[in-house]
């Protein structure tokens, strides 16, 4: 017993030393420019940090979120003063609308023409005037099957509700991207904020309950790809990495719509360095830097230098670069009243207690 | 005969139960040289993973700030609540049921809770960093401490001490030799299950900690969207296998009073 | 050193306690006697009446009870087993209990999964023993098999403290005097575990209540714990009045449930005499 503790007492003393050490070497770099950034976590590829870095000589403090909800509560509080965030479309839209967002100069940018014109088009719908955001990553939502397990081609939401496939179906454990695919499977806009409507998509969510084997988030991808479930509506993301491990399974994004989503950076207005956040926001638009992010992420790329890179199986698959014509009923999500989102947040509770 | 059947049944309980705890270290040690970055896909047998842990800086600053955190924390909560656990031994009912009502309530509130009332309330006064978790940490840490210690507290034979006293013992040199002996146990295992539950917080390290803190936790977590990366698999291996190969030498190594003792008798025999 | 002077040796502790659980915790209640426009309100605690709210509650309450009895049962025959086999080194046996959990909570979670998924480990097994597969993943058995996955060694731990001291001559005498095995546990090892149970109960049961990770990874998120509720009302919904509100309820309800299980002074000075009698004179209280 005695040994333990003296060998458990050498080791925290050992341990106290070494981060004291590390402590210093911190504080050392006193008078650099630094930017502090947010985003989601396993989104940037952490050696363009470094490169950066290395190439302007600012400091990055980097943050990671796993939800836009825990990045505004966190940047809400003010307990650290973000200069640059990167979140979803529809958090972007309710921060400029609170006034947090700082107007970006864009038309600076050395590689602004990387960017597709019809992404600038797409954040249009939440901020009209493209003078707040730069995309980042973008993608839609569709569902992951496994050819083997289903007969006939998968085209329609309707495949997860007709309850053919009871028991083999993962759906979102998230109540925005749920709501989202109910109400594009009944025919209304995703950003409906119709009491009806809403209602109407809750009891066809509950009629499809007992049918649905999981409600994940993370791990829908891997369930499909062990063979767990038949199918899971996933990021269109995931659907490639997906592909990857398993050829059998296919993406798509059925024929009533879906949601086409962006993730896009923002200056937030507590930056007090304007200069310092659009240049790394022009280093992230630079060619061989998205291409960095791209391979390390496999998400679409908004950055059209990068695209025409892609080989032409890559461009090809719809996981990787989502196609025009399919996209046509997809809508993107700038929803963002209280009340249709509190009556959401009380479905969805009572979804799962039933 | 009868005995033997019992010994059996003995043995095979303790065999069930250790493959229980076990068996998902198993499944972890295989994924970990798993040639796939997937975990439900069998890639063929690498080593590739535990070669790149040398190389990942982040893993390597999250690794240092975790193990720091967990064994500064739970130190510090060791002082602070075994001396918390003496004092309420000797307290009336009343003021023993607050402390305990103190101690309960870290215990009880959803983790989320507790890390955004901590985080609302640091910055008030502290900039979120490695201290701020710290403090964090040491607060839940310390009931674990006291729930572990109090029960051996209770149960100590105080008369020893008492007996070294009236010996002409000093309080201190009485404390580590009668007292502490006897609460090694309760000390040991509040100290053990405070580092583990260090290591494997969340939520409340997420929401105290400042920008560019990362401990393995928030790291992990972050990483489920996109399937946890092999290394952190390989690194989990290395923890455990290291931890026990440590635990193996300072069980069966032969301590310093022990050899001395051989040392002594060998040279009695000459 | 006088009793009063031993009562100060809590202070360091009180101080810290009062710094950072008690402001805290004014904090929560602040949040969960207020509306979103800050006027006073006890909807929000009052709200775990409600029926999806008191159902979670309650559907948390039977995981927790049932994960905290099944972590008891469990725990007694393995110490008993460990005393047994006379595994002396005791706090190898700690450690060894406790090293599994030295493996991240999230990596713990998914190997268990890839374990009781359909297509998992354990119906591998089981097929291959030309069994019935099972259909384990996604369910309440899942969640429950998580649950004490995560918190037995934390009721294992202080029983076995409690009563890996008690000296083999007592055991023996008591035997020599005529004691069964039965009589042995419950006269002598039950009653010197009671603290360690108590500390075990506490650090088992409550936060069973509110893991909704294990819910959501090993449950599929088809059932719903009062943990999960509070988190949705924190994050998603941004309604911290509202999560403050449940969070306090519930707080409330884990107080009044301990106030009867809180230090029972009888219990306490029956142990001590027997601990003292125990170490000095075995068998003494036995034969009185």
């Amino acid at each position: 017993m005695n040994r333990i503790m003296r060998a458990g007492l050498a080791l925290g003393l050992s341990v106290v030393t070494a981060l004291s050490v590390i402590g210093c070497g911190n504080a050392a770099g006193g008078g650099k420019q630094t930017l502090t950034v947010f985003n989601y976590s396993e989104y940037l590829d952490p050696d363009v940090i470094d490169q950066f870095t290395e190439e302007t000589g600012i400091e990055i403090k980097y943050e990671e979120a796993l939800t836009p909800e825990d990045m505004y509560t966190k940047y809400k509080a003010g307990a650290i003063s973000y200069d640059l965030l990167c979140t979803a479309d529809y958090m972007l839209a309710r921060l400029i609308q609170e006034g947090e967002a700082q107007p970006i100069d864009i038309s600076s940018f050395e590689n602004k023409d990387n960017i597709g014109e019809r992404y600038w088009e797409f954040s249009r719908a939440f901020d009209p005037e493209n003078k707040y955001t730069v995309p980042h990553f973008w993608g839609t939502i569709g569902i992951l099957y496994d050819t083997t397990k289903v007969h006939g081609e998968i085209d329609s939401w309707d495949v997860l509700f007709n309850g053919e496939y009871a028991g083999d179906i993962i759906m979102q454990n998230s109540i925005r991207d749920s709501f989202m695919i109910t109400l594009k499977y009944l025919g209304y806009s995703l950003n409906t904020t119709d009491e009806a409507e809403i209602r109407a998509a809750y009891e066809a969510m509950k009629a499809q309950k007992p049918d649905v084997e999981a409600y994940l988030v993370d791990e829908a991808r891997d369930e499909v790809v062990a063979g767990n479930a038949a199918m899971a509506v996933v990021y269109s993301g995931e659907a490639y990495l997906g592909h990857q491990y398993n050829e059998n399974l296919r993406y798509t994004i059925p024929k009533e719509g879906s949601n086409v989503w962006i993730d896009s950076w923002m200056v937030t207005k507590n930056c007090k360095n304007m200069e310092a956040a659009q240049k790394f926001l022009d280093f992230l638009c630079r060619e061989d830097i998205a291409q960095k992010n791209f391979e390390y992420i496999y998400y679409s790329t908004p950055n059209e230098a990068v695209i025409a890179n892609l080989s032409d199986e890559e461009r090809a698959d719809e996981s990787l670069v989502p196609n025009m014509d399919a996209m046509q009923n997809c809508e993107v999500c700038v929803m963002n009243d209280e009340a249709a989102t509190e009556l959401m947040n009380e479905l969805w509770k009572e979804l799962k207690a039933n | 005969m009868k005995e033997h059947l019992i010994n059996f049944i003995c043995r095979f309980y303790f065999v069930l139960i250790m493959i229980f705890l076990y068996i998902p270290i198993a499944v972890m040690m295989v994924l970990s040289v798993n040639d796939s970055r997937s975990r439900v896909v069998w890639g063929g047998f690498t080593l590739r993973w535990y070669g790149q842990l040398l190389t990942n800086r982040q893993i390597r600053e999250a690794l240092i700030t975790t193990i720091g955190l967990a064994f500064l924390s739970s130190a510090i909560a060791l002082l602070i609540g075994t001396a918390a656990a003496f004092g309420m031994h000797y307290m009336n009912k009343r003021r023993y049921a607050v402390m305990m009502g103190l101690t309960n309530i870290p215990m009880l509130n959803a983790d989320i809770v507790t890390g955004i009332a901590l985080m609302l309330w640091f910055i008030r006064f502290l900039p979120l960093g490695f201290t701020s978790v710290l403090i964090a940490h040491i607060t839940f840490n310390i009931p674990y401490i006291i729930l572990a210690v109090l029960p051996k507290i209770e149960q100590m034979n105080m008369s020893v001490y008492e007996a070294s006293r009236d010996l002409g013992a000093t309080a201190a040199y009485g404390f580590f030799t009668t007292i502490l002996p006897q609460l090694s146990g309760g000390i040991l295992s509040g100290f053990f299950m405070a580092v583990t539950m260090s290591m494997d917080d969340f939520m409340i390290t997420y929401f105290t900690k400042g920008a560019g803190v990362n401990t393995l936790s928030t790291m992990i977590y972050g990483e489920i969207r996109k399937g946890i990366k092999p290394e952190m698999y390989a690194l989990s291996t290395v923890i455990f296998t290291a931890v026990l190969i440590l635990l193996l030498i300072v069980n069966y190594a032969p301590s310093a009073r022990e050899r001395a003792q051989h040392r002594e008798l060998a040279e009695r025999e000459l | 050193m006088n009793r009063r002077n031993r009562e100060l040796l809590a202070s360091p502790y009180f101080i810290w306690s009062v710094g950072f659980t008690v402001i805290p915790l004014i904090v929560i209640l602040r949040y969960a006697f207020t509306n979103a426009g800050g006027a006073f309100t006890v909807e929000n605690i009052l709200a775990i009446g409600d029926s999806i709210n008191r159902k979670a509650f309650l559907f948390s309450l039977e995981i927790a009870l049932i994960c905290t009895l099944l972590c008891i049962l469990l725990a007694y025959p393995l110490v008993m087993v460990v005393r047994r086999l006379h595994i002396s080194r005791r706090a190898f046996m700690l450690f060894f209990l406790i090293l599994p959990m030295w493996m991240n909570f999230i990596l713990r979670l998914l190997a268990w999964q890839m374990i009781l998924s359909s297509n998992g480990i354990l119906n591998f097994a089981l097929q291959a023993l030309g069994l019935k597969p099972l259909d384990i993943a996604n369910t309440w058995t899942a969640i429950i098999i998580g649950v004490v996955y995560d918190y037995f060694p934390f009721m294992m731990l202080p029983i076995f403290n409690a009563i890996a001291d008690i000296p083999e001559d007592v055991i023996e005498a008591a035997k020599d005097l005529g004691a069964g095995p039965l009589t042995v546990f419950t006269r002598i090892i039950f009653p010197l575990s009671i603290p360690g149970l108590k500390s075990g109960i506490t650090i088992v049961f409550v936060p069973s209540m509110t893991s909704f990770v294990v819910a959501d990874i090993l449950g599929g998120g088809k059932l719903q714990l009062i943990g999960n509720i509070i988190e949705q009302e924190f994050t998603r919904s941004s309604n911290w009045n509202l999560g403050s509100g449940l969070s306090v309820a519930l707080m409330v309800f884990v107080f009044i449930s301990m106030a009867f299980t809180i230090k029972d002074d009888v219990v306490k000075e029956d142990l001590e005499l027997v601990c003292v009698e125990g170490t000095e004179k075995p068998g003494r209280r036995k034969a009185a």
